[in-house]
């Protein structure tokens, strides 16, 4: 299922590294560890052509200074044309038809009066639906119509000469249902009588970003879906070897992506080309999926991503829109716009799965663990991918581990990848078992993780935290306010993995008038990458950002990542780097003759053009740009891999959280976050500090508030708006510190990592969940921790422990 | 979904006078001031029926569920446009106008992604008809800028890295410039309750709290 193993996760995403066939190599001496703490220098082998390494930071003079967003001035006027925004000649407005039961045989659609309807150009009826599981034997059902097996899925489309047209005509396609028995609650679902949302066994495939999951041929019983079972020695032993155990049962709830900007594309089937606009994390999957639907050659498809509004982990591939549109579109002979509504969004686009986790950890006196046991259960929907094991195995040391993880199918739309697949619900178990185990031990909270977690970064981070003032501030004494509101601080650890992109090319051209650009087909999800490309030609060429032209989003331009996983960063930047450099080499080769010298007597640093003999004066760059014997030099470079693949690092942070808990009412109101966090080399540290602040608030957003709610009457969602799917805004916003722990592995040319997934969303639950501890000395095992579930929980006088 | 249309985008009730033809200017005005007062545009709303008051039956003027024409102030130009009745303002701009920096998010007044000013008031353009827009001065996001400058706030977001996807950006900024415009020196609690209504996804809001406080600095030193 989602992560046992640290690579197994993106598996549709990744090329693992393989081993270079550059048979000349040299050696460079790397910065690896943390300055101010651990900083030393180790020997790497390394291609030849290789850029020179960079220093820290510090030393450097564009990357890893705060820097403004490129497009940020586009994104403050509204001049940023997302896809919505897109208008091209002749455009219709397409809707879909969506299922209003959630179990049924589709018996018939009567498309007459949309097809009349004034302005309406072309009407689709789906046959093929994509996303969720697929039976293991699709004779098992056997229907015309894909088998609605949730309240909003999509059946038909219609397009348009206007949004009202095409909403209106919609409304006149009938559908008739011969509607089945459904279930939309797991624990309903796990029983034996239960309404089954499939007739047999099904599985998912994984999905870039982490979502569905690869682990086909695990065990069906009704609709449950597994164990995927993982042991790594005898985990029965493993108890018995243990001085203490310690056993929880947690559960978590389905959260929506809710990315501000819905799903959609604008698609545009000419004979000889399929252009499709599309918002999405992967122009690159969305290029794939729609030549393999339609049997296009790669090259009649181009996807363009200029700007788009979030994704979360859910926008990946053309998906229904994407295909509808397109379908649309080829029988209209004509551009089709298709944005989701905000409904559509929440039902049929994904979310993140549920959770009903029972863990214990078994440790010895001096916290040693003995034996991890996971037993894992979750909602995907009516597809999988609802494994959250990744942190029980990969944050702490253990001496046996035992994991299974079991999806159920409930008649409801099926998961996507979310910001750190699996990693928020299995740290919020996690992460407060090893409170108490500490307390079971009476041992610190930090030196306990101390003992058990060797990440050599992480451990430098609990000292941060243990120097910090918030934590010195904590009263170890848990409900040792008296009065109604209670104080309380709370940390929590987070893991994520060094997951790389290998599909990762860009061009950078240098032009005679000194210009330059680079070109990648990566589109700019809002971590930021615009800005980190032209940070790179500044520090090779040292023409200010904002002077470099940043042209991505496009796959008309050298293949880039999918941004799922946090590989963008670390996949990209060393091919953008690598380039530059060789574009820069190419550049000297051009304005030698002009400057009568040989190339290898020149060099390019800080903007100017230096002749090692001493032959001239130091030139500027753009100066000597004018000597170019060409009008243009290029170097297109694709990721290499890692230096030193067999060293495997993991990411994280540590969170802290203060809470202050309002025992009358009920409500935690997050007064305070220390976030110390981990992206090895910060290429822009001001928008790494807004990747966290997000991943905080989203994770404060998870933990307190949001709950896709389904009616079990009826299988609808009673929330799918933003009024009633609660999420953070600016009151619940706290004070948030966070402290970058700058970080060398010595990996790569720019030895970047990424930090989308490990900011603050993954502990913020545990945190949170921590502090409520140390605020009221009871345990809360559930989220969200609403005000019912607060008061519930402080009205036990103590925590309901399941026997073993 | 398509079977379940909110309230707002049914026609108004067809004015007694007019039969099944059409609706009367006067009718059409007092069904959209119904409509609008749920949206809270007092102003607006009396603004409008004022003018309906004052219409003789030599300018009335039938407007049926067809698109007609209109004239509304956006940005100090007066853009002619056709709208249908149930015509959103958002709609309008991004469609008709083709100015597209206002975003619709939800499309029901929950996220403010589509906040534009009617008379430097910020509202929901997703909320608001666009006829309810006839004789005010709207501002929309490509309003606060022009080639060469650009509002303090919009300078703020960018200095502040006050976006990442930036999707709600337009919004934020509005809801923000409109604060600063009425109180030039807001308080942090100021900010957060004039971007109340605006939702993040991706949490950016300390940054817009410390982009508009900072904004306001150099506001008021101009001023």
């Amino acid at each position: 299922m989602a992560t046992h193993t640290p690579h197994s996760t993106l598996d549709a995403l990744i090329n693992v590294a393989g081993d270079t066939t550059d048979a000349s190599m040299k050696t460079a001496k790397m910065p690896i560890g943390i300055p101010g703490f651990t900083l030393h220098e180790e020997e790497r082998t390394v291609p030849a052509s290789e850029p020179p390494v960079w220093p820290i930071n510090k030393d450097l003079s564009y990357v890893g200074k705060p820097q403004e967003r490129w497009d940020g001035r586009a994104k403050a006027t509204g001049r940023a044309r997302y896809t919505a925004d897109v208008q091209l000649p002749g455009m219709l407005y397409a809707r879909f038809v969506n299922s209003t039961v959630p179990h049924a045989r589709v018996l018939s659609i009567d498309t007459s009066a949309a097809e009349s309807y004034p302005g309406v150009k072309s009407v689709h009826v789906i046959e093929k639906l994509l996303g969720g599981a697929v039976l293991r034997d699709p004779t098992l059902e056997q229907n015309r119509y894909p088998i609605v097996r949730y309240v909003g899925q999509p059946i038909a489309a219609v397009a348009a000469t206007t949004p009202q047209a095409a909403e209106d005509a919609a409304a006149k396609i009938k559908v008739k249902y011969e509607t089945l028995p459904f279930v939309v609650d797991m624990d309903q679902a796990r029983e034996k009588d239960s309404p089954q949302v499939f007739p047999g066994a099904a599985d998912q495939a994984g999905t870039a970003g982490g979502g569905g999951s690869s682990a086909s041929g695990v065990p069906q019983t009704g609709n449950v879906h597994g164990p995927a079972v993982h042991k790594q020695g005898d985990v029965e032993q493993g108890f018995k070897d243990a001085d203490v155990i310690v056993d929880a049962h947690y559960t978590t709830q389905v959260q929506t992506h809710s990315a501000l900007e819905t799903h959609g594309v604008v698609a545009d089937w000419k004979p000889d080309l399929l252009t499709v606009y599309a918002s999405t994390q992967g122009t690159a999957s969305v290029r794939e999926e729609l030549a393999a639907y339609f049997q296009l050659p790669m090259s009649k498809v181009r996807v363009i991503t200029e700007f788009m509004g979030g994704g979360f982990g859910a926008k990946f591939g053309a998906g229904n829109p994407g295909v509808v549109a397109a379908t649309l579109s080829r029988k209209a002979g004509a551009p089709v716009r298709l944005m989701l509504d905000r409904q559509e969004e929440h039902l049929s686009v994904g979310n993140r799965p549920s959770s009903d986790q029972r863990l214990r950890i078994g440790a010895k006196k001096d916290g040693t663990i003995t034996a991890i046991q996971l037993i894992s259960f979750g909602t995907a929907g009516c597809g999988t991918g609802a494994g959250c094991a990744g942190p029980a195995s990969n944050l702490y040391k253990w001496a046996t581990l035992h994991v299974e993880e079991n999806d159920v199918f409930i008649n409801a739309g099926p998961a996507a990848a979310f910001r750190a697949p699996g990693h928020p619900q299995g740290a919020f178990a996690l992460e407060q078992s090893i409170d108490e185990l500490a307390a079971s031990l009476n041992m610190d909270l930090l030196d306990l993780r101390d003992r058990i977690d060797e990440n050599p970064v992480r451990r430098v981070q609990r000292q941060i935290i243990r120097e910090s003032a918030i934590w010195k501030s904590r009263n170890p004494r848990a409900n040792a306010d008296v009065g109604p509101i209670k104080r309380g601080i709370g940390l929590s650890q987070s893991v994520w993995y060094r997951h790389l992109a290998m599909d990762s090319a860009a061009e950078v051209r240098v032009h005679k008038d000194g210009s330059v650009e680079v070109l990648s087909a990566v589109q700019d999800i809002g971590s930021g990458i615009k800005t980190v490309l032209a940070q790179i030609l500044a520090e090779q060429f040292g023409v200010p950002p904002a002077q470099v032209e940043v042209k991505i989003g496009d796959t008309n331009y050298p293949v880039g990542p999918n941004s799922g996983g946090s590989v963008t960063t670390a996949s990209l930047t060393p091919a953008v780097r690598d380039a530059a450099w060789q574009a820069a080499q190419k550049f000297l080769a051009s304005v030698a003759p002009a400057l009568g010298v040989k190339a290898s007597d020149l060099t390019l640093t800080d903007g100017m053009v230096r002749s090692a003999s001493g032959k001239f004066q130091p030139i500027a760059f753009r100066s000597a740009a004018a000597r170019m014997d060409t009008n243009q030099v290029s170097a297109q470079s694709r990721r290499i891999p890692d230096y030193d693949p067999r060293k495997y690092d993991t990411y994280g942070g540590v969170d802290v959280a203060e809470v202050a808990v309002d025992t009358e009412t009920g409500r935690i109101h997050v007064k305070h976050v220390l976030a110390v966090h981990d992206c090895g080399r910060p290429m822009n540290p001001v928008a790494v500090i807004s990747q966290i602040n997000g991943g905080v608030i989203q994770g404060i957003s998870y933990t307190l508030f949001e709950h896709r709610l389904l009616d079990p009457n009826y299988g609808i969602m009673v929330n799918s708006n933003l009024d009633k799917y609660k999420i953070a805004g600016s009151y619940e916003v706290p004070k948030i510190e966070v402290q970058l722990t700058e970080s060398y592995i010595g990996q790569s040319s720019t030895d970047a990592s990424g930090i989308g997934e490990a900011a603050g969303i993954i502990s913020a639950g545990a945190a949170i969940a921590n502090a409520f501890y140390n605020a009221t000395g009871v345990r809360i095992r559930q989220m969200p921790m609403t005000p019912a579930v607060v008061l519930a929980a402080l009205n036990q006088p103590k925590p309901q422990m399941e026997a073993l | 979904m398509s079977d379940h249309q909110p309230p707002h985008r049914e026609l108004p009730e067809t004015s007694s006078t007019t039969g099944n033809k059409g609706i009367t200017r006067r009718g059409f005005l007092k069904g959209a001031g119904i409509t609008a007062a749920g949206t809270a545009l007092l102003d607006g709303v009396q603004s409008l029926q004022q003018e309906a008051q004052a219409a003789t039956p030599k300018g009335v003027m039938e407007y049926g569920a067809e698109a007609f024409p209109v004239t509304l102030n956006i940005n100090g130009k007066e853009h002619a446009l056709h709208v249908e009745t149930r015509t959103m303002l958002a709609e309008a701009l991004r469609i008709g106008l083709g100015m597209t920096g206002t975003k619709i998010s939800c499309d029901r007044g929950a996220c403010s992604s589509c906040t534009v000013w009617l008379d430097k008031l910020p509202v929901n353009s997703c909320m608001t008809l666009a006829v309810d827009a006839i004789g005010h001065r709207v501002t929309t996001i490509e309003g606060l800028s022009t080639d060469s400058e650009v509002h303090p706030v919009q300078a703020a977001f960018v200095r502040h890295d006050a976006m990442q996807c930036g999707f709600c950006t337009p919004g934020m900024v509005m809801s923000c410039a409109a604060l600063i415009e009425r109180n030039p020196h807001p308080t942090e609690r100021d900010v957060r309750v004039a971007i109340s209504g605006n939702l993040c996804r991706c949490g950016t809001y300390p940054k817009v709290f410390a982009a508009t406080l900072d904004a306001a600095g150099q506001h008021a030193t101009k001023a």
